[in-house]
C-alpha cells in the first residue's frame, strides 16, 4: 500500500468537486418533482417534455449546424497557422501573426463579441455584407476564436513529428503540397481530430460571443439555456445536462479506448520486432 | 514575365489565409472598438455618431472624449474594474492552490493512469459551462443541498446565504476554470526531468527543500500560463457573476453586457472594452511571450 500523499489527496479532492454537481445534476433529471431539491420518485417525464419543446431542439439543431460548421473551418484555417508558425522560420509580420494566434485563447468573451459585432454592423453599413446577423456571422466568430485553440493542439504534435520523413518526400521529387496532403496530414491527424472535437465543444458551449453577433431569430442552445435558468429552475435543464453529460462521455470513452489499443498494439509490435 | 512577380509563391499564400482571416476579424474589430468607444450615443441605426467626416474636401475629426471622462467621473465603474481584478486574482490564486497538488499528482502517476487523469480532468470541460454553472444554483441556494444537508443534521438552524454572494462566485470561478489551470502546470511538470529530484534527495535535501528549489523554478512557466489562462478571462467573466453573483459582486463583464444590451450605448460599452483591454495589456503580452516560446518549442 502506498502512502497517500499530500498531492494525490488533493487530487482526488479536485475530482470530486469536479464531478459531485455533474452527478447531481444526473441524479435530479430523473426526479418526478418540479422542485430540484425534493426527492418525490423515480420519472422520465422530463426526457419526454425535453424532446417536446420545439423551441429548444431548434436552437439545439443550430448550435449543432454552427459548431460542426465553425469546427471544420477552424481546423482548416488553425491547421495553417500552426503549419507557418511550427515550420517558416521567419517572414515579415511574424510576431503579429503569432500575437493573433494566442491572444484569442485568453481574450474575455465580451469583447471579442462586442468588436465582432461592432465589425459586422460597420461592415454592412459600408459594403452592405452581411445584411443579417445569424448562422453567417456566429459561424465566422466561432471560427476565429476556435482556430487559436486548434493551432495550439496542432502545433504541438508538429513540433514532435519527425521533418526528415518531409523532407524524404520531397527529395523524391513529391511538391511540398503533395507532401502535406501525403505526409504531414496522416501524421498528424490525431491532433486535428483532437482539434476538431475541442473547437466543436468550444463553439457549442459559447454564450456570450454568440449572444453579441446574433440577431433576432437565430436562437444557439446556450442562449436558451441561459434564459430559462434566468427566469427560474426547470427540470428539463437537468435532463438536458445528463444527455450532455452520457454523450460526452461515451464519445470519451470510445476515444480512450482506440488510443489505449493503438498504443497496446504499437507497443507489441514494437516488442515483436525487437525479439 | 515579369507579371509572375506580382502572382503570390505558394508560401506567400500559406502564411497569408489564415492572416487575412485573423486580421480582419480579430485586429481590425479592435481598431473599430476604438473608434466608436470616441464617437457619441445617438438614436439612429447603428446607435453611434461618425467620427470621421467628409464635407467639402474637409476632413473632420471629431473625437468625443466624453465616454472616457464619463467612465472615470462614476465610481461604479471604478468599483466594477477594482472588483474584476480582485475577484480573478483570488480565484486564480485559488485554482493555483488547488491545481498545483492536483497536477503534480498527476504528473506523477503511472502512465496508464495518466490518460484516464487527464481524461477525467478534462471531460467536465467538454459538458455545458453553463449548466455546470446552473448545478451550482442548486447547491448553494437557501432550500439548497448544503443547506438542506447541514439544517438535516442540525449543525444550523437558519440556511447560511451562500447563492449572490461573491462566495458563490469564487466557487463558480474555481470550478468553471479549474481545468485550465491544471493542463498547462501537467504539461510542464510532465516534463520535469526526475533524475533532478533525486540528485537533490541524494544530496540531502528534505522533500519540500526539494520542491521549493528545485520543482517550483522549473514549472515557472506552467504556473505563469494556467495563471494567465485564468485570470485574464475572469477580468471580463460575464455568465458566473451574472448567475451566482448578487448586488455585491461588480463586475466590469457584467457592467459592459448592461451598458450594451439593456442601456444600448454603444460608444460606453466600447469604451470600457479598451479600457479593459489597455488594463490586460501587460498579462496578455506576458501570456504570449510564453506561449509562444512554447509554440516555438524553445521553452
Amino acid at each position: 500500500m502506498r502512502k497517500l500523499s499530500f498531492s494525490s489527496v488533493m487530487l482526488w479532492c479536485g475530482l470530486v468537486f469536479l464531478y459531485l454537481p455533474m452527478l447531481i445534476l444526473v441524479i435530479y433529471s430523473f426526479n418526478e418533482s418540479r422542485l430540484v431539491t425534493v426527492w418525490a420518485g423515480f420519472s422520465t417525464k422530463w426526457y419526454g417534455e425535453l424532446f417536446e419543446d420545439p423551441q429548444l431542439m431548434s436552437a439545439v439543431w443550430m448550435s449543432l449546424r454552427i459548431a460542426f460548421g465553425s469546427a471544420c473551418m477552424a481546423v482548416i484555417l488553425g491547421t495553417i497557422a500552426a503549419f507557418v508558425m511550427v515550420r517558416f522560420r521567419r517572414f515579415p509580420g511574424k510576431t503579429a501573426f503569432s500575437s493573433m494566434m494566442t491572444a484569442p485563447l485568453v481574450m474575455p468573451d465580451v469583447i471579442t463579441g462586442l468588436s465582432l459585432l461592432l465589425l459586422f454592423v460597420a461592415m454592412a453599413q459600408m459594403i452592405g455584407w452581411p445584411a443579417d446577423r445569424g448562422f453567417l456571422t456566429i459561424w465566422i466568430a466561432h471560427t476565429t476564436f476556435c482556430m487559436a485553440y486548434v493551432a495550439v493542439v496542432v502545433s504541438s504534435r508538429l513540433r514532435e513529428m519527425d521533418i526528415s520523413v518531409e523532407e524524404a518526400a520531397m527529395d523524391l521529387g513529391a511538391t511540398p503540397l503533395k507532401t502535406f496532403f501525403l505526409i504531414t496530414i496522416p501524421i498528424i491527424a490525431p491532433a486535428l481530430v483532437a482539434g476538431w472535437l475541442l473547437a466543436f465543444t468550444l463553439s457549442l458551449d459559447d454564450l456570450v460571443i454568440a449572444s453579441f453577433v446574433s440577431g433576432p431569430g437565430s436562437t444557439t442552445l446556450p442562449m436558451v439555456v441561459f434564459s430559462s435558468v434566468r427566469l427560474g429552475v426547470t427540470p428539463k435543464i437537468n435532463a438536458l445536462a445528463t444527455l450532455i453529460i452520457l454523450t460526452v462521455s461515451i464519445v470519451a470513452f470510445i476515444a480512450w479506448y482506440m488510443a489505449h489499443r493503438s498504443e497496446k498494439r504499437q507497443r507489441t509490435m514494437a516488442s515483436n520486432a525487437g525479439e | 514575365m515579369r507579371i509572375k512577380k506580382y502572382i503570390p509563391g505558394g508560401r506567400t499564400l500559406v502564411i497569408g489565409i489564415p492572416y487575412t482571416w485573423l486580421a480582419l476579424f480579430f485586429m481590425v474589430p479592435f481598431a473599430l472598438v476604438a473608434k466608436i468607444s470616441f464617437s457619441e450615443a445617438q438614436i439612429a441605426i447603428p446607435p453611434y455618431s461618425d467620427v470621421f467626416r467628409y464635407v467639402d474636401e474637409t476632413l473632420t475629426v471629431v473625437l468625443n472624449l466624453g465616454n472616457y471622462l464619463f467612465l472615470t467621473g462614476d465610481d461604479l465603474y471604478i468599483a466594477a474594474y477594482w472588483g474584476s481584478v480582485q475577484i480573478a486574482f483570488i480565484s486564480t490564486l485559488l485554482c493555483l492552490l488547488l491545481g498545483y497538488p492536483m497536477a503534480y499528482a498527476m504528473a506523477r502517476a503511472d502512465d496508464k493512469l495518466k490518460t484516464v487523469l487527464l481524461l477525467l480532468v478534462l471531460l467536465p470541460s467538454w459538458t455545458s459551462f453553463l449548466i455546470r454553472i446552473y448545478a451550482w444554483i442548486g447547491i448553494l441556494k437557501n432550500n439548497g443541498l448544503i443547506n438542506n444537508l447541514l439544517m438535516g443534521l442540525g449543525v444550523i438552524d437558519d440556511p447560511i446565504i451562500m447563492l449572490n454572494t461573491n462566495f458563490a462566485v469564487y466557487v463558480g470561478i474555481v470550478y468553471a476554470y479549474l481545468p485550465f489551470m491544471v493542463l498547462p502546470l501537467y504539461a510542464n511538470l510532465v516534463k520535469l526531468d526526475g533524475s533532478l529530484l533525486e540528485a537533490s534527495s541524494d544530496l540531502g535535501a528534505r522533500p519540500w527543500k526539494t520542491f521549493l528549489t528545485i520543482t517550483l523554478p522549473l514549472s515557472k512557466a506552467g504556473i505563469i500560463a494556467g495563471s494567465m489562462l485564468v485570470f485574464i478571462p475572469v477580468v471580463g467573466e460575464f455568465v458566473i457573476p451574472e448567475l451566482l453573483g448578487g448586488p455585491e459582486t461588480l463586475m466590469i463583464g457584467k457592467v459592459l453586457w448592461q451598458e450594451f444590451f439593456n442601456n444600448r450605448d454603444w460608444p460606453i460599452a466600447a469604451a470600457l472594452a479598451i479600457v479593459m483591454l489597455a488594463l490586460l495589456s501587460v498579462p496578455i503580452a506576458w501570456f504570449h511571450h510564453y506561449q509562444s516560446k512554447e509554440m516555438e518549442g524553445a521553452a
